[in-house]
């Protein structure tokens, strides 16, 4: 499965990240690199085999639904790169 | 009076106690010291001189009235990727660079509330990705070794290689440190100190900035095996705010130490035998079997035969994860944003092609791909499988051998710069690391020799899961054994 210059401008856009035309050849190299190396898990038998999510084999705890914490509006804004009036203040981006 | 910095963890804890020196004394002495040393090493991305220096003065105030925790008045170096509050953050990314946490992360609590004092926060990979410190936002570490066949400056391995080099170099007397695939023991073994990481939902994760979540760890790196079981102890506990956090006591792994491992069954996986191993990382490891057998274990020859699988699956693992972690990172609520962009996701993506480095960018785009649909089965669910291969193998072996050992790395620390031409050769530093974080099992790295070139080298012991005390005998066994008692030769 060879990843193209298109395919590592879609894949690019899913992650968020912005990549410049003349980074799409290079990195489609790289990573074509990586997942042929990787595609020597086609070896393994995996019938019947349960994908392992997590190490830890207990039930996950739940707790009461209530609240526990609140009223940090100044901790919360403290790092935004832009806040207001307790508010994030964001780009416009609904014309 | 002697040099302080140069004391074990354990002999500065018995000094501070008896008084022989206060903490303010020790803290000053590793404060001066990284004042000469940081400008080259470039261990701490943050000095907290004020801070570390009020609070010795809190320890000393305890310590007076006879007072204090397990590790009062003794100062620490604190991993980028703990968040401390009221100090800079950044897990070593543009991304976060000025991000101050509002609150604390539970192994640092830990600390605190055990007496500890903070010199400051140690340098690191970029979000813990990458072997050799290179990664960092803030520039490499370099290692406090030299070859003595080379003047080349070494990697001390990574991520955690602000934590190996700050205690190889005697810029703190511990340090905190993580491990996803390696990120504890490799630094370790490249710089002739303890690290071990223990078994998965032992330490706390909240407040650890994530990189992949079913894999992350906490653990220290010291210079000793007793003082890794007095470090872990602290740094572990059970928390509420983490759901993968194990409802379970933390033992005083120090009652391991010293006993004998006569007639413990020590495996050795044939599969460790890896193409292309220097001759110097074989006689090692059949230098630490002799030393073992020396020592009354019975060696048992073990197949862990889903081995050579155990990178590839991490690095479909590992960066599925991230690419759903570092989805935060949006330019919003904190984090860095990117000015004068055109719409909406253009603020995305160009805030996060300016805040991630190069091999953040290179993971999160193989995340993204191994999620993406028409791919999910074929990549990520496999790899899950075939993780739960390579945690079966274990499992097989468990009432066969009380513990595993193995060399910690494949080579001594190599030169900065050396291996940024290909990611695969850098994957490659983890292969024997990688396993015990896919099955969630305590490893440890103990430093056992020194390669022709003067420089250290490890072995790994691996157990069963929440079995660290036997890790920690065989550990204490090897360490014995090895008598190991180099130290770098100081050229900064």
């Amino acid at each position: 499965m060879a990843i193209d210059a298109a395919t590592v401008r879609k894949v690019a856009h899913l992650a968020r990240i912005k990549t410049p035309e003349d980074r799409l050849e290079p990195l489609a190299k790289e990573l074509n690199g990586i997942l042929a190396w990787i595609e020597q898990l086609d070896e393994v038998d995996i019938d019947g085999v349960e994908p392992m999510t997590s190490n830890v084999a207990q039930p996950m705890r739940l707790r009461d639904d209530v609240v526990t914490d609140g009223g940090k509006v100044e901790a919360v804004l403290s790092n935004a790169p832009r806040s207001a009036d307790g508010f994030f203040v964001v780009p416009k981006v609904v014309e | 009076m002697s040099d302080l910095t140069k004391l074990t963890l354990k002999a500065a804890l018995d000094g501070l106690k008896a008084r022989d020196f206060s903490s303010e004394e020790i803290t000053r002495a590793f404060v001066a010291n990284i004042d000469a040393a940081n400008p080259t090493l470039n261990a701490f991305v943050v000095q907290t001189t004020d801070k570390a220096l009020e609070m010795a003065r809190a320890s000393d105030a305890r310590l007076a009235k006879g007072e204090g925790g397990a590790l009062e008045g003794a100062p620490l170096g604190i991993k980028d990727l703990f968040c401390t509050q009221g100090v800079q953050t950044t897990a070593g990314s543009n991304m976060l660079r000025g991000f101050v946490p509002p609150y604390e992360s539970t192994v640092t609590s830990n600390l605190w509330a055990d007496g500890a004092v903070m010199l400051g926060k140690l340098n690191m990979d970029e979000f813990a990705m990458g072997s050799s410190n290179e990664t960092s936002a803030f520039g490499p570490v370099k290692n406090a070794w030299k070859s003595k066949t080379s003047n080349a400056e070494l990697t001390p391995g990574g991520s955690s290689g602000g934590s190996a080099s700050a205690v190889a170099g005697d810029l703190c007397l511990a340090a905190t440190a993580s491990d996803t695939g390696g990120s504890i023991r490799q630094p370790a073994a490249f710089t002739g100190t303890v690290g071990i990481k223990p078994t998965y939902g032992r330490a706390s994760r909240f407040g650890m900035v994530a990189f992949a979540s079913s894999l992350d760890q906490a653990g220290p790196i010291t210079k000793t095996v007793e003082d890794a079981a007095i470090l872990l102890r602290s740094m572990c506990s059970f928390d509420p705010k983490d759901a993968t956090s194990l409802d379970i006591q933390t033992p005083d792994w120090t009652q391991s130490l010293g006993k004998s491992v006569k007639g413990l069954r020590i495996g050795v996986p044939a599969e460790y035998v890896v193409d292309g191993m220097p001759a110097e990382i074989q006689a090692l490891w059949d230098q630490g079997i002799a030393w073992l057998k020396a020592a009354g274990c019975e060696i048992v020859p073990i197949s862990l035969p889903h081995t050579k699988y155990a990178l590839p699956a991490y690095y479909i693992i590992a960066p599925a994860e991230a690419s759903s972690n570092l989805a935060r990172y949006d330019g919003m609520r904190f984090g860095h944003r990117a000015e004068g962009t055109t719409s909406l996701t253009d603020l995305y993506e160009t805030s996060r092609a300016e805040g991630f480095g190069k091999e953040v960018q290179r993971r999160l785009t193989i995340g993204a791909y191994v999620l993406s649909a028409g791919f999910y089965d074929a990549y990520y669910v496999r790899a899950l499988k075939v993780r739960r291969r390579i945690a079966e193998d274990f499992d097989n072996v468990w009432d066969k051998v009380d513990a595993i050992v193995t060399p910690s790395t494949p080579s001594a620390a190599f030169a900065l710069g050396d291996k940024q031409i290909d990611p695969l050769q850098m994957y490659l530093n983890d292969i024997f690391t990688v396993t015990a974080n896919l099955a969630g099992l305590p490893g440890i790295s103990v430093p056992a020799g020194l390669d022709s070139g003067g420089l250290p080298l490890g072995l790994q012991v691996i157990g069963k899961a929440l079995d660290e005390a036997t890790v920690f005998q065989v550990a204490s066994a090897l360490e014995d054994a090895a008598g190991f008692v180099a130290k770098p030769e100081k050229w900064w």
